[in-house]
């Protein structure tokens, strides 16, 4: 190589749920590298007992997040160009607003269950022996629908939620999101009972619109919007129910 | 600043609570100074020679600069949430608004 080797500060957090400190790296540089490279080359050659998560590389499966000086990324679709300075220095930490396993990898079970709280099940509203409801792809309700379905859970969002480090009964967005896509789904059968969560306290008029959830979602999807769709349709129903 | 905070969106945020507070803070003391033209007329004119100092003519220009922040970052939210529109219709319609305000606020103060 006639080139001479450049390296990145790397400060990565370690530690577990009850305390834990930041660790430097002198890391390598390599061109095209991303964040995730940088967190498996620790482990591959500095510090094999580093635990982090990851799975498909290549921004599908959403296990990958991380603070990455001082905002949530996907961490293998992040480029250290886009977000190292000219002073290559990097600080990496596990997603905030979930509490932490070890190292990076953060419990995603709170994440998870107001998933499910908000609906995230899918409740059929027909049988296999039912003809199959014919849905008109352009169709408002669709278009809304469509427009939530590709969030791969990676908790970005979550962690970029001033209001849920507020208040640790608030949905969030990727939740709130979720609701909004069922209750445009015509298919599911139970859209009433996801209403009446969102409704609730923790519910979608807890959102301060911050819009830290829309700015940072890796895949641009705008959980923001979806969270205000519920609120116009909870508003109406309040006051169709008071008239 | 925090990675994550540093966007408009937030900022609009914090200034929206920040001047909420401020006016909270501000508007007990002026409604028992405007009561006390009922109670205790003398101790209201004192008030008002008080008001012509300088340092509190200053003030009150940032009072009126908390209000039209409070209003605008109001409607801003109501328009984010309530109206469904496309992001670019929004813009426009802010930035005329904008415009309609800046004109009519500089006849107004012409006017006065
Ligand atoms: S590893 Fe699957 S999204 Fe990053």
């Amino acid at each position: 190589m006639s080139e001479q080797q450049e390296y990145l500060d790397v400060s990565v957090w370690r530690g577990d749920a009850s305390s834990g400190d930041y660790q430097s790296f002198r890391v390598p540089e390599y061109a095209s590298q991303t964040i995730l490279d940088v967190v498996s080359w620790i482990q591959q050659n500095a510090d094999p007992t580093l635990t982090y998560r990851f799975a498909c590389r290549v921004g599908m499966c959403g296990s990958c997040a991380m603070m990455v000086n001082g905002s949530p990324r996907w961490t293998c679709r992040t480029h250290v160009k886009k977000v190292a300075g000219k002073d290559r220095k990097l600080k990496i930490a596990p997603l905030r607003n979930l509490p932490v396993i070890k190292d990076l990898a953060a419990d995603m079970a709170p994440f998870f269950d107001k998933w499910v709280k908000a609906g995230g099940r899918h409740a059929p509203s027909a049988t296999r022996n039912d003809p199959i409801p014919q849905i008109k792809p352009e169709s408002a309700g669709r278009d809304a629908a469509n427009a939530g379905i590709e969030c791969i859970n990676c908790s970005v969002c979550y962690a970029a939620c001033d209001t849920v480090t507020g208040n640790p009964d608030y949905l969030g967005p990727a939740a709130l999101q979720r609701a909004w896509t069922i209750v445009n789904d015509e298919k599911h059968g139970n859209r009433d009972a996801v209403i009446e969560i969102v409704s609730a306290a923790g519910g979608c008029h807890n959102c301060h619109s911050m819009g830290s959830c829309t700015l940072h979602c890796p895949n641009d999807l705008d959980p923001m919007s979806a969270i205000a769709g519920l609120k116009r349709l909870t508003a109406r129903n309040f006051f169709k129910r008071g008239a | 600043m925090r990675g994550h905070r540093n966007h408009p969106l937030w900022f609009a945020f914090l200034l929206h609570r920040l001047s909420g507070l401020g006016l909270a803070l501000f508007l007990p003391a002026h409604f028992w100074m405007l009561s006390m033209v009922l109670t205790n007329p003398e101790g209201f004119d004192g008030f008002a020679r008080w008001t012509d100092h300088p340092l509190v003519k200053f003030a009150e220009f940032g009072l009126v600069f908390l209000l039209a922040v409070h209003l605008f970052g109001g409607l801003r939210l109501l328009a984010l949430e309530f109206l469904p529109w496309p992001a670019r219709h929004k813009t426009l319609a802010a930035a005329s608004i904008a415009g309609a305000f800046l004109v009519s606020g500089a006849f107004f103060l012409n006017a006065v």
